[in-house]
């Protein structure tokens, strides 16, 4: 019994990551019709920036007076930083693309790719970098006969706060309003006087920032190292396929889905894991091309 | 949009003739390089049968492929199985059953992809790869993991048996034997990829490309069109992963893993997948520029991303592409 809370917590733990990821990848699908390849190099490049930002104020010995609550603040820092890469990217690389074929915007990412896989092998060498103070420092608590690490749960409630977060700011919000309008209507929306190149950079930097969050916070519980993103992004893919892409409850409810088949899987059938989620990704393409929540 | 997509205008003897021109100076690079640049060849001449396979696709029919490392991995993988569990030495065997093979996976793949067309088509080829990556990755006791399996070449004989690899030497004899053999192969494969894109089909998928609506009134049955297409494209692909095997020794699941699709897209857009011989010609300069990146940096993913930013957002037409347009600027301004 045990044992089950803590594989259910351990799903939760995962969903939060995914989604953080997932609805970053949905959010740029959404707005600027970008299936995004570059998007788990950025989520891994959150997780060294972070790392790496973690790593030096211990090394500083600011570790004494900064305490556990800075420490978890300096994490958003990273994501901050792939806000930062995201608003650099989007007016010089993707921006000229918008006019051509989709093919162009799958190689254009898949280059920036295999660019940023570098980069970071080039800034942070090739050990493993881990901010694992902060998961050692927050203790664990008992479930059942066995301890579970706070941490995770920590990660639990950011997934959840930054879910209802990202729904506030785009439903609720006259940003989100003017988000929404131009991703349904791009020409409409410049019609009506809306800066549309302005929006895609801040919803190109919005989607980055949440991959970064979503490395920044698993950092702490799983050490940043290279080829992290690549996996990533085609779980992330296989999230956003079964919700919907551009859908931000389909990327909440493909992440729960995706985390405990995985969960089940490793458990059950771990030889198959994978290739059942792909297998539920290709399904549900079939049946169902526009996901649980998708729009046509 | 004005494409050029054979060479209209000149006669198919004109064509005839400079592929054969080509031929005879493949056929004469291996007495005049050394052997290292032949093997190269022969990894360029393999590359470029993917790729050719690969834009019956992309160019041809206007579906990009995010999932081709699924035929080509799947081709290495029926070869090392054939060679390994069947005790089977005859490469033709091999090529045969490896044929076979990828084309009961391209059919199945197939079927379920040609019916999203876009980007949904690509994320489908996408999943359906990793489906046989994750397999390839986790079976280990059948696929030996990321270890992968040996496929000695010294344990191959081909031409039914004619040609073996024994003895003192082999390895020389291997690479120029295994190169004129890759060459024919390659040579065949190009004319059969040529008639099939220059027939009634090959106009047919053409026409889906540009406009769907219009070639089903026409009275095409699109999705059979580009089921099969889908078909040509997985086995051309396929006899690519067979042949490469021999060469590289073993197979790992990195062929089959989605990184490696995305190379083959690269090679087609390198050359310029608007035409018949851009994918060959984009195979060849991929296969040296990645050679030669790995051999002088540490950083050569970094190298090949920025070549290929640069080529989606200065060149998009790709190398075959662009030396077209800057010939017919050249002609006009001499007259």
């Amino acid at each position: 019994m045990t044992i089950f809370v803590i594989q259910i917590l351990n799903s939760f733990f995962y969903a939060a990551v995914l989604f953080l990821i997932a609805a970053g990848l949905s959010l740029i699908y959404g707005v600027m019709r970008i299936v995004n390849l570059a998007h788990g190099a950025l989520y891994a490049l959150g997780a060294y920036v972070s790392a790496w930002i973690v790593g030096s104020a211990v090394g500083h010995a600011l570790e004494g007076t900064l305490g556990l609550a800075g420490m978890l603040l300096l994490l958003p820092l990273g994501a901050i930083a792939i806000a930062a890469v995201g608003a650099l990217i989007e007016p010089t690389l993707l921006r000229p693309l918008y006019q051509r074929s989709e093919e162009y915007h799958l190689l254009v990412t898949f280059g920036l790719l295999l660019i940023l896989e570098d980069v970071m092998k080039l800034v942070f060498g090739r050990t493993p970098l881990s901010a694992g103070t902060i998961m050692d420092r927050m203790g664990s608590i008992p479930v059942g006969r066995l301890m579970y690490p706070t941490y995770n749960l920590f990660v639990v409630a950011v997934g959840i706060a930054a879910a209802i977060g990202l729904w506030a700011f785009i439903y609720r919000t006259k940003f989100g309003v003017i988000l929404r309008a131009t991703s349904q209507d791009r020409r409409m929306a410049a019609a009506l006087g809306i800066n549309v190149s302005r929006v895609y950079v801040q919803a190109f930097a919005i989607g980055c920032f949440m991959a970064g969050l979503g490395g920044a916070v698993v950092v702490p519980a799983q050490a940043a190292v290279l080829g992290l993103g690549i996996e990533v992004l085609i779980l992330a893919f296989v999230v956003v396929v079964i919700g919907g892409l551009g859908s931000l409850q389909g990327a909440l409810v493909g992440a729960v889905i995706v985390s405990f088949v995985r969960t089940a899987g490793i458990q059950f059938f771990p030889e198959i894991e994978l290739a059942v989620l792909y297998l539920i990704a290709a399904a549900v393409l079939l049946v169902r091309p526009t996901g649980l929540f998708g729009r046509a | 949009m004005t494409m050029t997509m054979a060479a209209t205008g000149t006669s198919i003897w004109r064509t005839t003739i400079d592929s054969a021109l080509v031929l005879v100076i493949l056929a004469i690079l291996p007495q005049v390089v050394d052997p290292y640049q032949t093997v190269l060849l022969t990894y360029g001449l393999i590359m470029a049968i993917a790729a050719l396979g690969f834009n019956l696709l992309l160019g041809y029919t206007g579906l990009l492929s995010f999932g081709h490392s699924a035929y080509f991995g799947a081709g290495a993988y029926l070869v090392a199985f054939i060679t390994r569990d069947l005790g089977a030495h005859s490469m033709e065997l091999c090529i045969v059953g490896g044929m076979l093979g990828t084309l009961i996976i391209a059919a199945i793949f197939g079927f379920v992809c040609v019916r999203h067309t876009r980007i949904f088509f690509g994320i489908l080829t996408l999943a359906l790869s990793q489906v046989l990556w994750s397999l390839a990755f986790k079976f280990f006791w059948v696929t030996g993991g990321t270890d992968g399996i040996r496929v000695p070449y010294a344990s191959l004989t081909l031409l039914g048996g004619l040609v073996d690899f024994k003895g003192g030497g082999s390895f020389q004899r291997f690479i120029y034997a295994y190169y004129y053999y890759v060459l024919a192969l390659f040579a065949v494969s190009t004319t059969i990829m040529w008639v099939i894109a220059h027939s009634p089909f090959g106009k047919a998928l053409q026409a889906i490309r540009d406009n769907e609506t219009r070639a089903r009134f026409v009275g095409i049955s699109v999705r059979r069109y580009r089921w099969i297409a889908f078909m040509i494209s997985g086995i051309f692909t396929g006899l690519a992963g067979i042949l490469w095997v021999p060469l590289n020794g073993l197979t790992t699941p990195d062929i089959l893993y989605w990184p490696f699709s995305g190379e083959i897209v690269f090679m087609s857009v390198l050359g310029g997948f608007r035409s018949f011989t851009g994918p060959i010609v984009g195979a060849m300069a991929f296969n040296y520029l990645k050679t030669y990146a790995i051999a002088s940096t540490e950083y050569w993913q970094l190298l090949l991303g920025v070549v290929l930013v640069i080529l989606v957002m200065a060149l998009p037409a790709g190398i075959v592409g662009t030396a077209a347009q800057l010939a017919a600027k050249r002609g006009r301004s001499t007259k």
